[in-house]
């Protein structure tokens, strides 16, 4: 494992495309920056599918080691099964927002330059870059830096329109987001006190159930959970993400908050899968179990469509966390749990990305996202229904969709692992989506005539199906696509417990 | 008491009073102030892991000393943010809270 293996060279051209694309957007101008994120987006896609085949064609991860240096002095970049989807899925999302935001935040010719659409372009390929960073990272001190990157390229985002409540929207998830990060950094101290290396493989083989690393683990967790908003810290989320413009909030509900998720499943099922992880995998549960109704409840109390579909993001980070209790172990049904967590990352990122990108439109197109004045609306915008409705089919976990796929798996392995509490909350928790869901469509499906400003333009409406599609088609995953999810995961199925 | 053990002691007290006021404090300002006390305890830690973790050949481990300016730097960069909001916010609208009962009014939902 330590050694570097051949295609490391993909993941350093992995993370340094976007950072290049900053550097030269950041000299040359918001009319460059542009271009340049729509060019990086299908080379971004190429890379990450070249390493999908080659992580699929050799079983192993990608390891790269950096300046040759192995771990524990030096730092590796390493691109797991896992790492690999994660990069598909994000090149997809940005390259979806990207297209969708030319409308807003394009320069055309003969106009002047504006730091809004800069900024856009800018911390649209950062966030890219950081994202990149934490899928590919195998140290966790790395991964702090790429945490806090994220951070500082997701937050000017929410206030790129320097509204007052966005602005203070803003600043609340940055306290909550630097709260989480220094107290993910206090964890990582106490590791390397104990340990003296950082690197998740070696740490892995020396950790042991002791006072330190359980502190360091429930440090580190809660600066995580603090990011990823899951209840109860996920108060600043919804202003956040809901005040964002549309390609914006898509992309920090889609992707954003599952960069920390990732890393808190990278820290209990790759750092820590040694020690005896019940108790504390319970506690993550139970917190997801709460978002889910608690997230769900309030969604459907949400007067404002993107607010409502913000709070769904909370209720949807719920289900994320009970993957803890469902995967933990080496048993036969934890590899099914596995599976349904992974799952729901996906069904959701393509799920709430279409959503958040149709809400857009429709705000656009009415001039406010106010649900009690939606009615007629659907026959006005067809297809942006179509998507909200395809959309929430996979949060409510219907056949066929992604969202269904990963509630069943997840259902498969609360039975099979006669841990049969958590299927309570996810199917509370669907029944509620289906009635924030039905909220959404049953005014808009009603009769009445409501007054369109400007019709949306065809092409960011079949962006935002496009994504609902993704969502759906998640559903015909074949089982080698599991599989390959596992490739790299310590304690894959049929392991010592 | 060794030195090492006082200035762990420092570091978590530094943490503590930091959540304190991150927490309990309602001006973002004093957040910020809180924020960086967490900081410097943290570095605190670090400084005596670094210590405590010499690797076998030096007196004091340098890959700490390494982090700990990392983190300093990340944490300025925040720091820097998080002021910057705090002065648009107050320009833009003449108050600095972050309650988010202070800013409910009508909403286009992003439509400007």
């Amino acid at each position: 494992m330590m050694a570097a293996t051949p295609g490391g060279a993909l993941l350093v051209l992995a993370v340094l495309l976007p950072v290049a694309g900053i550097l030269v957007s950041f000299a040359l101008g918001g009319r460059v920056a542009e271009k340049v994120t729509l060019a990086l987006a299908p080379l971004g896609f190429a890379l990450a599918w070249l390493i999908a085949m080659q992580v699929a064609a050799t079983g192993a991860p990608i390891v790269y080691t950096i300046a040759g240096l192995p771990p524990p002095l030096g730092i590796a970049l390493r691109a797991d099964g896992v790492s690999a989807v994660m990069l598909l899925v994000a090149a997809v999302i940005v390259a979806a927002a990207a297209f969708y935001a030319r409308a807003k935040f394009a320069t055309p010719e003969g106009q002047g330059e504006s730091r809004g659409a800069l900024t856009f372009w800018l911390m649209l390929q950062a966030i890219w870059a950081a994202l990149i960073l934490i899928f590919l990272g195998g140290d966790l001190f790395n991964l702090y830096v790429a945490l806090e990157l994220l951070t500082f390229a997701a937050v000017p985002l929410v206030c790129i329109d320097g509204r007052p409540e966005t602005l203070a929207a803003a600043l609340r998830y940055l306290l909550f987001a630097l709260f989480g990060s220094i107290i993910y950094l206090l964890g990582v101290a106490l590791l390397y006190g104990a340990y003296g290396t950082l690197d998740i493989v070696l740490l892995a083989q020396r950790v042991a159930p002791t006072p330190v690393v359980w502190t360091a683990a429930a440090l580190m967790t809660a600066g995580l959970i603090a990011k990823t908003a899951l209840f109860p810290l996920h108060i600043w989320l919804p202003p956040a993400h809901a005040n964002a413009p549309a390609a914006a909030s898509a992309v920090l509900s889609g992707l954003v908050v599952k960069g920390s998720f990732f890393l808190a499943l990278r820290l209990w099922f790759y750092v820590l899968p040694a020690l005896p992880t019940a108790a504390p995998s319970a506690v993550l549960g139970t917190l997801g179990a709460f978002a889910a109704i608690v997230g769900s409840v309030l969604a459907l109390r949400q007067a404002r469509l993107k607010l409502l579909v913000a709070y769904s993001t909370v209720a949807q980070i719920g289900y994320l966390f009970l993957v803890f209790p469902l995967a933990a172990g080496g048993h036969a049904w934890s590899a099914t749990g596995w599976s349904g967590g992974m799952m729901q990352v996906l069904a959701h990122a393509f799920a709430k990305a279409a959503m958040f990108l149709s809400a857009g439109l429709l705000a656009e197109a009415l001039g406010h996202d106010q649900i009690a004045k939606f009615k007629g609306a659907a026959r006005a915008l067809p297809l942006t229904f179509l998507t909200l409705g395809l959309g929430g089919l996979s949060l409510t976990g219907l056949p066929p969709s992604g969202g269904f796929e990963a509630k069943w798996l997840m259902l498969r392995a609360s039975i099979a692992s006669g841990q049969w509490i958590w299927s309570l909350p996810i199917l509370a928790g669907g029944l509620l989506a289906a009635g924030y869901v039905y909220r959404i469509l049953a005014p808009a499906l009603a009769d009445g005539a409501v007054e369109i400003k400007a019709p949306p333009q065809r092409s960011r409406e079949a962006i935002a199906l496009g994504l609902a599609v993704i969502a759906l088609a998640l559903a015909f995953a074949p089982q080698s696509f599991f599989h390959f999810l596992e490739i790299g995961r310590p304690l894959a199925a049929g392991g010592a417990p | 008491m060794s030195p090492s053990i006082l200035a762990g002691l420092v570091g978590a007290a530094l943490v503590g009073l930091g959540l304190y006021g991150l927490i309990l404090h309602p001006h973002p300002l004093r957040k910020l102030l809180a924020f960086n006390f967490i900081g410097s305890g943290v570095f605190l830690v670090f400084g005596i892991v670094a210590r405590r973790g010499a690797a076998a050949r030096f007196a004091f481990d340098p890959v700490p000393q390494a982090m700990v300016i990392t983190g300093i730097v990340v944490a300025f960069a925040a720091s820097a943010l998080a002021v910057a909001l705090i002065l648009r916010l107050a320009a833009a609208s003449g108050k600095v809270t972050l309650d988010p009962e202070a800013w409910s009014g009508p909403d286009d939902g992003g439509a400007k």
